[in-house]
Parts: C-alpha cells; sequence; structure tokens
C-alpha cells in the first residue's frame, strides 16, 4: 500500500481521490486498469456540444477559490477562433490552508492529463500548459516522468491514444509567487513576464495565453472533468446541493486530531467534517474560530460554523468556501497573532502592482505587528478595520480583498482580544505609543 | 463617423463615442477624475487606482481610466464615497511617501501635492517607520528617489512605447517594487529625460536641473529649440539671467511632450563661460577686445571701400540664424553689396525637391503628417539619431494607429522595431531598394517619403517619378540637420537662388560662389561668416581676406577673424525658423547675454553704418516684408504668434537647375552632438563623456 499524507475517512465520498493509495496510482498502466481513458473516447463521441452540456448540468464550480461555474467557462471560449486555443491547469496552489491540487498531482495526475484532453476536445485545442507552483519542485520531476510516460506510450502527442487526436502538455515552474496563481497574472508569468495581473475584461476565455483564447481552470476543476464524462452531468450534480455540484477535496488543517485532505461532497456539514473527519480538536479544546475556505476567506466564529460547506451556505454566513482550505483554530489562539500572520503572508506576497494592496497590506502588516505587541491605543484597532475596507473591492486584483477579508473578520469579531493586549501592555507599565 | 452612445454622468446626460474611455468623456466635459497612471496615449494600467467612479450596477467602484462608455451607463463622480476613496488611495501613497515636500525637487510642480491638496487628508494617520531607501544616479542626466516614486509606470511606458528604448523596468514585488535601468544600476539610453519629465512627482530627477530653484522663481519662455532641423516647441526656464531647463511645459506645438537630450539639456551654451561677450578686433596680429561702435565702423568702412573698388566679399551664412536675420543678410549681400557670394552649409537638397514638385501645394508633408499617415518610408537616414521628432512621430503613428513603416538604409536603425518592411541599401544603391518596395507601396492609401542628403539632386527627381508612377497621394520630407536649415535655403542663402526659390537672375544678377569656391578665392577680400564654422576642416585660400565673423565661440573660424561680433543665441532674439517640413514656428527672447547682439541688429547697424538704407531691422517689421515678398510665406499670423506652426507654401517649379548637389551633406551629428552649439554644452558633452558603464558604481546587480 501507498503511504499516504493522511489516512482516509471512512466518511469520505471519494470521486477524484478515489485512485489515491494504490499502488503506483501514478502509472499509466494503474490508470488504465482503473476506467482511465474511458471518457476521453466517450469525449470523442459525444463532442464539444455535449460535452460543455454535461459540464454544465454537473453545476461544477471552479475549485480554484471563485467558484465560478465551469462549464459556463468552457463556453465562453470562441472555438472557431483564428487563434489557437490554450488549456491552462492552475496549479500554482498557494493558498494558505490549501494542500489538494499536490495529491491529485502526486497520485493521479494522468485523471489531471485526461482532463486536459477532454477540455481540449470541448474548446478544438491542441495545447495545454500545467503551472505549477515553484515550491512544488520535487512535483514538476514527478510531472515530467509522467508526462514523459504519457508520451511514449501514445497518450499525448500526435495520436493521443489512437483516436488521432492530438494534444500536447508542457510544464512551468511558477517562482515562488502566490500572486501568479491569479489566473492572469499566472499567464504573464507563462508568457515570461513578471507575474502581475492583467485588466479583465478581455477575460482569458477570450484572450489569454499570447492573446488567444484560453480555458484556464484549478487541478481539482479539471479532475473532476473525467468523471463527469463518464458518469454524466447529473450524476455528478447529485453528489452536492443545488447548484453546487459533486464533492471537493477539503484540506483540514489546525487544531484538529487528524489533519488531512478529506473528499467531501459539496453542502458537507461543517461541524461534522471537523469533529467526525478531521477527528475533533486536541485536548477536547473548544472551538474557537474556523477560516472555511483559505486563508482570504472571513472567519467563522465558533457559534457560526453549524452550517453546510457549500458556496450559497458560505456567502450566506459571510464568508467563502474559497480554495478547500479549512483551518480550524481553537480557545487557545491567539487572534491577533493570526491576524498578523495572515497580513504578513499577503504583504509579502503583494505584486506592488497597484496603490491600495501595495501600500495597506504593507502598512496593515506594521499596524499589526505593533498591536499583537500590545502597542497601540484603541483608534489604532478602528484604523486597522478601517484600512482594510479602504482596501476592499478597490485593488486591481483580489489579492486585496484576500487580504483585507480575513482582516476585518477578526478585527469585528475578535476585537476584544485586542484590547486584552493593549491592556496588558500598558498593565505592564510601559508606554503606550500612538 | 463613430458609434454615438447616450450615458448620464452626475445626473446629466452626455454623449460620447461608444467606447471612449470614461476619464476621457469626462475631461472633455470638464469633469476632473484624478489619475497618476492613466496617461493620454500610453498603455492603460489601472494600477494607481485613483479614478475610482461609481457607476449603477456595478457592486464596486470602476477606475474611470479603463472603463469604456456604453449606452444607458449611469455614472457618479461626485459622492461621498468616491471621496472618501481618492482620500484614502492618497493616504496609502504618502504612506511611506517622505512628507518633505518643503525640500523637495517637485515641490511647486508635484502632482501628488496638488491632488492632496485637492482630494486628501489634512494629516497623517501613518505611525509606522517609512521603507527608506537611498537616492541613485543613473546617468549624468537621471537620478532616481525611489521613496518619491508612486510606481504610476509612466516613465517606464514613456521610454518602451514612447521613446523605444525600453530602459526601464520594473523589480522586486509588493512594496518593495522598485523602477530600475535595464542595465541593472545605470541607463544606457538616449538620455532624453522624457521619463524624468513624465513622472509626476519628484521620483525621477534631472542632473542638470535638480535643486537649483523653485519652479515659481524661474520665468517660462516658450520657444524654439535650437538644435537640430525638427523645431521642437520648448520651454525654457530662467532665473536670474541663466537658462536652468527646459521642457515644452505646456505640452503645446508640434511636439507636445516629446524633446530630445539635446533640446531638454543642452541649453547651456548660452551661458558658458567661454561666450564671446565683446566685439574683437585685430590689431597688429592679435585679436582685442574693442567698443561696438569701433567693430561696427570698422566693419562698414572696410565693405564700403571694396564695394567702391569693385571687391570680392562673400557671405557663409548660418543654419540656425532666424528668417529674419537670414533674410536681412541677403538683401544686405545683394542690395548694400551687389554681391551673389552668399551660402550656407547645406545638408539636404530642398532645392531639387521643390523644383521636381512644381505647381503642386500639397506635397510636402508636416510633422503632424508623421503621426497621420497611413504609411511611410525612410530612405537612407537614422531617424532615431538625426531627427528626435519625426522618430518619435513615426513610432507613435504606429503605436497608436498601426501605420506602416518602410526602411531602406545603409545600416540597422531603431524604426526597424516597427517596420513592415526594412530593406539594407548600399549607398548608391538606395533608389534600387526602393524600387523593388513598388508593389507593396503602391497598395498604401497614400505615402509619406523623408529622405536624407544621400538622394540629392537627380536622385530627388528620380524619386519624385516613383512616387507619381505609385498611383496614390505622396508628400515627402527633405531632412536637413538644424534648426533653421530649411530657412536658409527658403530665404535664399545660395548663390543662384534669392528668397522663395527665385532665380537670381529675376534679380539681373548672375550666380555668386558658393562656399568652397568662396574659399578657394585667393583674391576674396572680404569674407563675412555667420553663425558657422567652416575653417574647422577647410583652409581659406584668400590670405589677405578680410575676415568678419558672427560667433558665439571663438571656434577655428573666429581664430582667423579680423572683427568678431559677439552674436545672439536663438535663446536671446526674437523672430522666426522653419523647420524641416517648413513649419514656420517664432522664437522668444528667453534672456539677454551681456556683450551679445542679435545677428539682425548686427547686420542693421553696419547696414546703417554704410550708409545704405535696408529698411528697419527690427524681427516683427522683418517677417511682414517676408510675408509680403517671400513665395510661400504668407502664413498665418495668429497662428504663429500664439506658439503655433504655420507651414509654409513654397509655390514651386522653375527653380533653376544648377544646384550643384554635389556640395550638400549632413553633418552626421548623432543624438548627442550639435556642430559647434553642442561642443559648447557641458551638459551634452557629460552625456558622452560618461556612456552608460561608467555610472556602475562596481556593485554587482542581483
Ligand atoms: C491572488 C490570487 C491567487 C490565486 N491563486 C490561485 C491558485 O493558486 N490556484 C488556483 O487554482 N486558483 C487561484 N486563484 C484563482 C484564479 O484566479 C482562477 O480564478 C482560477 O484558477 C480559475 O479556475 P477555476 O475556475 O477552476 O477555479 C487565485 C486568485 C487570486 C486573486
Ligand atoms: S491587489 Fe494590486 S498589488 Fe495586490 S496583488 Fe493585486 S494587483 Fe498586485
Ligand atoms: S532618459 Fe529617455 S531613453 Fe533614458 S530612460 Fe529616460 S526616457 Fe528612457
Ligand atoms: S519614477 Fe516617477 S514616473 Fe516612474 S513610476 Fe515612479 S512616480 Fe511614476
Ligand atoms: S488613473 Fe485609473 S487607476 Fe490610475
Amino acid at each position: 500500500m501507498k503511504i499516504l499524507y493522511n489516512e482516509p475517512s471512512p466518511l469520505e465520498t471519494r470521486v477524484l481521490s478515489r485512485r489515491f493509495g494504490l499502488e503506483n496510482s501514478e502509472r499509466l498502466d494503474t490508470y488504465l486498469a482503473t476506467g482511465g481513458f474511458e471518457a476521453f473516447r466517450k469525449a470523442l463521441e459525444i463532442g464539444p456540444d455535449q460535452i460543455i452540456s454535461e459540464v454544465k448540468t454537473s453545476a461544477l464550480r471552479g475549485r480554484g477559490g471563485a467558484g465560478f461555474p465551469t462549464g459556463m467557462k468552457w463556453s465562453f471560449v470562441p472555438r472557431n477562433h483564428p487563434k489557437p486555443r490554450y488549456i491552462i491547469v492552475n496549479a500554482d496552489e498557494s493558498e494558505p490552508g490549501t494542500c489538494k491540487d499536490r495529491l491529485l498531482m502526486e497520485y493521479d495526475p494522468y485523471q489531471l492529463l485526461e482532463g486536459m484532453l477532454i477540455a481540449g476536445i470541448a474548446v478544438d485545442s491542441r495545447k495545454g500548459y500545467i503551472y505549477v507552483r515553484g515550491e512544488y519542485r520535487y512535483l514538476i520531476t514527478h510531472l515530467e516522468r509522467v508526462v514523459e510516460e504519457a508520451y511514449s506510450r501514445g497518450y499525448l502527442g500526435k495520436n493521443v491514444a489512437g483516436t488521432g487526436f492530438e494534444f500536447d502538455v508542457y510544464l512551468h515552474s511558477g517562482a515562488g509567487a502566490y500572486e501568479c496563481g491569479e489566473e492572469t497574472a499566472l499567464l504573464d508569468s507563462l508568457e515570461g513576464k513578471r507575474g502581475i495581473p492583467r485588466m479583465k475584461p478581455p477575460f482569458p476565455a477570450v484572450s489569454g495565453a499570447w492573446q488567444s483564447p484560453t480555458l484556464l481552470n484549478n487541478v481539482e476543476t479539471f479532475s473532476a472533468v473525467p468523471h463527469i464524462i463518464l458518469n454524466g452531468g447529473q450524476w455528478f450534480a447529485g453528489l452536492g446541493t443545488p447548484k453546487n455540484g459533486g464533492t471537493r477535496l477539503v484540506c483540514i488543517s489546525g487544531h484538529v486530531n487528524k489533519p488531512g485532505v478529506y473528499e467531501l461532497p459539496l453542502g458537507y456539514p461543517m461541524l461534522k467534517a471537523i469533529y467526525e473527519v478531521a477527528g475533533g480538536i486536541p485536548g477536547g479544546r473548544k472551538l474557537k474560530a474556523v477560516i472555511p475556505g483559505g486563508s482570504s476567506c472571513p472567519v467563522l466564529r465558533a457559534a457560526e460554523c453549524d452550517l453546510a460547506m457549500d458556496y450559497d451556505s458560505l456567502a450566506k454566513a459571510g464568508s467563502m468556501l474559497g480554495s478547500g482550505g479549512m483551518v480550524v483554530m481553537d480557545e487557545t489562539t491567539d487572534m491577533v497573532r493570526a491576524a498578523l500572520r495572515i497580513m504578513a503572508f499577503y504583504q509579502h506576497e503583494s505584486c506592488g502592482w497597484c496603490i491600495p494592496c501595495r501600500e495597506g497590506t504593507a502598512w496593515l502588516r506594521k499596524m499589526l505587528a505593533r498591536l499583537d505587541a500590545g502597542i497601540g491605543t484603541p483608534a489604532d484597532i478602528d484604523l486597522v478595520g478601517e484600512l482594510s475596507k479602504n482596501m476592499l473591492g478597490r485593488t486591481f486584483c483580489a489579492l486585496g480583498d484576500a487580504a483585507a477579508m480575513p482582516t476585518i473578520s477578526i478585527v469585528e469579531k475578535f476585537r476584544d482580544e485586542f484590547e486584552a493586549k493593549l491592556q496588558s501592555y500598558a498593565a505592564a507599565g510601559l508606554v503606550q505609543v500612538g | 463617423m463613430a458609434e454615438l452612445v447616450t450615458l448620464t454622468i452626475d445626473g446629466a446626460q452626455v454623449q460620447a463615442e461608444k467606447g471612449a474611455l470614461l476619464i476621457d468623456v469626462c475631461k472633455a466635459r470638464g469633469i476632473e477624475i484624478p489619475a497618476f497612471c492613466y496617461y493620454e496615449g500610453l498603455a492603460l494600467q489601472a494600477a494607481c487606482r485613483m479614478c475610482l467612479v461609481e457607476v449603477e450596477k456595478m457592486p464596486k467602484l470602476q477606475p474611470g481610466c479603463t472603463l469604456p462608455v456604453a449606452e444607458g451607463m449611469v455614472v457618479k463622480t461626485d459622492t461621498p464615497v468616491i471621496h472618501e476613496a481618492r482620500k484614502s488611495m492618497l493616504e496609502f501613497l504618502l504612506a511611506n511617501h517622505p512628507l518633505d515636500c518643503p525640500v523637495c525637487d517637485k515641490g511647486g510642480e508635484c502632482e501628488l501635492q496638488d491632488m492632496t491638496f485637492r482630494y486628501g487628508l489634512g494629516e497623517s494617520r501613518f505611525l509606522e517607520n517609512k521603507h527608506h531607501v537611498d537616492e541613485q544616479q543613473w546617468s549624468p542626466v537621471v537620478f532616481f528617489d525611489r521613496p518619491r516614486c508612486i510606481l504610476c509606470y509612466r516613465c517606464v511606458r514613456i521610454c518602451d512605447e514612447g521613446v523605444g528604448v525600453d530602459a526601464l523596468g520594473v523589480v522586486q514585488r509588493g512594496v518593495v517594487s522598485a523602477i530600475a535601468p535595464s542595465h541593472g544600476d545605470h541607463l544606457e539610453c538616449d538620455e532624453c529625460g522624457m521619463c524624468i519629465d513624465i513622472c509626476p512627482v519628484g521620483a525621477l530627477t534631472s542632473g542638470m536641473y535638480r535643486y537649483k530653484t523653485r519652479p515659481w522663481e524661474m520665468n517660462h519662455v516658450g520657444t524654439i529649440c535650437t538644435h537640430c532641423s525638427n523645431g521642437c516647441k520648448t520651454t525654457l526656464g530662467v532665473r536670474g539671467g541663466q537658462v536652468i531647463r527646459a521642457n515644452n511645459r505646456d505640452h503645446s506645438g508640434i511636439n507636445g511632450e516629446f524633446l530630445c537630450v539635446k533640446g531638454r539639456f543642452g541649453w547651456d551654451f548660452v551661458n558658458s563661460t567661454e561666450r564671446a561677450q565683446s566685439p574683437m578686433l585685430r590689431t597688429n596680429g592679435r585679436l582685442e577686445p574693442v567698443s561696438w561702435s569701433r567693430a561696427l565702423m570698422t566693419v562698414a568702412r572696410k565693405l564700403n571701400e571694396v564695394k567702391q573698388r569693385g571687391g570680392r566679399v562673400g557671405f557663409i551664412a548660418s543654419n540656425h540664424t532666424s528668417n529674419e536675420e537670414n533674410y536681412y543678410l541677403q538683401k544686405l549681400a545683394r542690395q548694400g553689396l551687389r554681391s551673389n557670394n552668399i551660402d550656407h552649409h547645406r545638408t539636404g537638397d530642398v532645392v531639387t525637391l521643390i523644383d521636381a514638385l512644381a505647381g503642386r501645394t500639397d506635397a510636402l508633408a508636416t510633422v503632424a503628417d508623421l503621426y497621420a499617415a497611413k504609411a511611410s518610408l525612410v530612405i537612407a537616414s537614422d531617424l532615431a539619431q538625426q531627427q528626435p521628432l519625426l522618430h518619435f512621430q513615426l513610432r507613435a503613428n504606429w503605436r497608436h494607429h498601426r501605420s506602416r513603416t518602410y526602411v531602406v538604409t545603409p545600416g540597422p536603425v531603431r524604426e526597424r522595431k516597427f517596420a513592415v518592411k526594412s530593406l539594407h541599401a548600399e549607398p548608391g544603391r538606395e533608389l534600387d531598394a526602393v524600387e523593388s518596395l513598388r508593389d507593396d507601396l503602391s497598395k498604401e492609401p497614400e505615402l509619406v517619403i523623408l529622405f536624407g542628403d544621400a538622394i540629392q539632386g537627380d536622385a530627388v527627381r528620380r524619386l519624385v517619378a516613383f512616387g507619381d508612377s505609385l498611383g496614390i497621394p505622396v508628400k515627402y520630407v527633405c531632412l536637413l540637420d538644424y534648426s533653421n536649415s530649411r530657412g536658409a535655403i527658403d530665404m535664399g542663402l545660395a548663390p543662384g537662388l534669392l528668397p522663395g526659390y527665385r532665380p537670381v537672375a529675376e534679380a539681373g544678377l548672375e550666380p555668386g560662389m558658393t562656399i568652397a569656391e568662396m574659399l578657394a578665392d585667393a583674391s576674396l577680400d572680404v569674407l563675412w561668416v555667420v553663425g558657422a564654422n567652416p575653417l574647422r576642416n577647410a583652409r581659406l585660400a584668400a590670405e589677405n581676406a578680410f575676415v568678419v565673423v558672427n560667433e558665439m565661440f571663438l571656434a577655428e573660424t573666429a581664430q582667423r577673424a579680423d572683427v568678431i561680433f559677439p552674436a545672439a543665441s536663438a535663446y536671446e532674439k526674437e523672430g522666426t525658423v522653419t523647420n524641416v517640413c517648413g513649419e514656420v514656428q517664432s522664437l522668444k527672447k528667453a534672456l539677454k547675454v551681456m556683450g551679445a547682439k542679435t545677428d539682425l541688429e548686427i547686420f542693421g547697424l553696419v547696414a546703417a553704418e554704410m550708409g545704405i538704407d535696408l529698411g528697419p531691422f527690427q524681427p516683427g517689421a522683418v517677417f511682414e516684408e517676408i510675408r509680403r515678398e517671400v513665395r510661400g510665406y504668407n502664413v498665418s499670423l495668429p497662428v504663429i504668434a500664439t506658439g503655433g506652426a504655420a507651414q509654409s507654401v513654397p509655390l514651386n517649379g522653375r527653380v533653376p537647375a544648377l544646384t550643384r548637389a554635389e556640395l550638400i551633406q549632413s553633418a552626421r551629428d548623432t543624438l548627442f552632438t550639435s556642430g559647434t552649439l553642442g561642443r559648447y554644452s557641458k551638459n551634452l558633452t557629460s552625456v558622452l563623456e560618461h556612456p552608460g558603464k561608467l555610472y556602475a558604481s562596481g556593485i554587482e546587480t542581483p
């Protein structure tokens, strides 16, 4: 048996992860022996329109963070366009708390390739790129081997699986910038430029890589596609809740007994995920807060966590399902420190293109470091919230929002912790600044 | 006519071209949307977020600088939310910005200062340490102070898109992102200073200007650059009798924001310590300072004496003097002394072009045409080196309109970057190469042909015949070297031509001597050299000739003079000059240099001293005469008086064929040289002496 990063849970619904744990799960033979490339052949049979319509029916939503309906995105790509179309896999997975794409690429890379091939059929494309997060060095080597095997066995190249379909796949490594996970910054980086986002519109579907129509999705999004084609969009949709089709690889980290990546259907109860799937909180401590979908999501207080994990329920609760990175924080968590840690990340990763994000994250990081040390006045706490709100919705890309949203929520929901720090600093007889 | 849409801006119904940018539509209606990164004509950035507006049905504020207007759009630019957004954007910008405006070089003309004044907060809420980086010098011309930089990327874009040099980029990310030269720590570039000019704040400053003055302490005088033939408008900043800087401050005129290194920095010859500031007279073999009256009297007597005995007098005129001065000089020569021995260093064969275009009035291109023409053909010239504004125009035309450029040159030139076709042509074989473009060119809707001195005499006629045979409208530019090269030939500073390209025979005169003939004429009695330096690399055969020189500097020719009149530069006089495209523009006197007089005054005073009446020697009066007398110079006075350029329209034809084309040769100045003027500009020579590498401080760049 292959050693996995975490023990699977019996509560999972394993669709995308069904080959995880198989001996040589990353090899073509394993893949072929377990139904591999059947979806591809079927896709060739049913053709582009039917593929896109199945994906639409499946209610698959982008797993990269924004949750945009995938079928709809595919239908935006003009198929009879004078320029070539590109299929691009966003494997830049850098959102703190998110670590699922690496497993999909490590344990079942052919599933991803098959998803790309089907996308290629759907939009009449011959070329795909996998943009891999720079820090995932080992994965690049791994994927190189996979792609090589696929070519040598005729599952990529001029005549894929003997069907006459032509498709090439290239790997591209990022250089360690979170921002390059933003789809248009990714495209600039892929083209060899400094990784800064592009203006939208035009959207990549119309004018993306090398100004050509481009279909760009997350690793997990592509990986779901073979299952949708094989088993039907209806079937996939039925796994989740209305408008929230299928399953997700939820990455549960933080204060839980069994941290790991678990495949759960959309709409799964959050508390059940924490207490049953992930084995609950160590030492029986109390839950304080949850970041539901990666560090860019507003945090939920314990009392807000009794909800179903789907895009709409989380939106209703004022947060987001994001990229599936669920960070559990128990009662011992220092929320000011958490806010600082999150801001430190975004400050470090801000590309610097636009003023509010570049200056806002740097300013906020300095302030939060100060407040974390207890230095400041209550007005400083207000200012943290205010500056975050001044960034929100006004930056060039969503990184600014990603920095602002968790901060706003922490200041609002855990203001008492900031005040307590200020008080203990004052009580220690130290002079206040500001 | 483009499709119109109706939208609502701040409650008012507005019609605008569909797809126009909201910020432009607002500007046209007098509604200011504050902006830093938006810059007309350059790529859109949407980076500074100053221009956010409210648009109905859009949940987030939208950047007005990238928002195309659409039918039914409802926009608000003046709401509490927007005021607050602008305030906060400025607050973010100022967080790491030094708040030391009193000692910042940009104080008083800083866009950040102005915006903060108009839209900003009264106080700073930023209590943390500011991010600091030391100031850097990138070249003799360009200094960079990172903390002041607001990362609007204007400099990067103007250098790349505008100038075509691409010397600047962005390094690092986040709050430590910085503008940096593409050569690491120094520039190897055109040193045009366009980046400095476009910088809204005090981040990029000029080595020639920084910390010398406050902007409001200068007089700002709009005049015409005195270097190359392109005739850029420039605003001289003058304080205490010194030129301190030049930029086209209001971006008006034919060049808009453009100036090259010579225009922007090559003005310091004006205040050079080597300026001649007193008339000089050769006494006992040595040049001694004398009074103006003595010098004038000496020259007048000499001329009268030679005139009376029917001696030989020659005039070598200038490429830099004004039209009025040129006109007056040839009057002095022809009417005063009955001499046609008058010539100037000719740098292009305009004469044959004018003749070949006989009878046409719309065949000479303007600078604006180069930005508008659908296609152009550059023959035998390195425009980026020698005709900087023309290059800028062609490039902008390509950038904005995808105009098509063809290039036929002996070596690589910068236009090749965007040319649709570039051909190599050995000197003398240019027209063969041009011929091979016939099929392409005849498919163009119109064409502007620019040609250098390699095309002269018969080749010009053949080129025009080629243009005619294409069956499309063709306009021409005969490339010339200096600020009034065109005005010199227009005003008849040629042995065979009167002003307006009339043959001298019309005035009952025989053609006179050319420069070469004058220099070779051993029996020449008087040679008067005006703002030229023919003896730099030639010998004067007439050893006993009496030599008069109007000069700013005691260069080679002045060293041979018997009398030197210290002359005022173009920046010290009124008058008009005519650029390479025949566009007449007016000079404005920016300052007075002690001791010097304008050439017009000198000619007028000598004539008066000689007792001959050549009419008043005030620039305005002479220009009136030019407008009356010189064919094609009846240009619009209001246009010129308000700082505009009016193209002269020489009525062509009947130009005598004896153009002695072999005497035409460009001086091949580069971007950084400018004949004698350039030699006396420390600013220009410093750039030449310190080519890029010197500024590599020895520190390896990351
Ligand atoms: C700052 C930022 C970082 C992002 N990083 C990633 C990432 O690492 N991986 C990813 O798939 N999507 C990321 N996204 C989302 C992408 O822009 C894009 O929406 C997504 O890749 C589209 O694929 P999907 O529809 O399959 O989710 C990021 C977005 C932003 C704004
Ligand atoms: S919000 Fe602005 S500075 Fe931040 S990452 Fe996006 S574009 Fe760059
Ligand atoms: S001086 Fe001119 S060429 Fe040099 S960097 Fe600035 S804009 Fe570019
Ligand atoms: S140096 Fe000036 S022009 Fe360049 S980005 Fe900075 S502020 Fe803008
Ligand atoms: S002017 Fe619109 S974002 Fe800078």
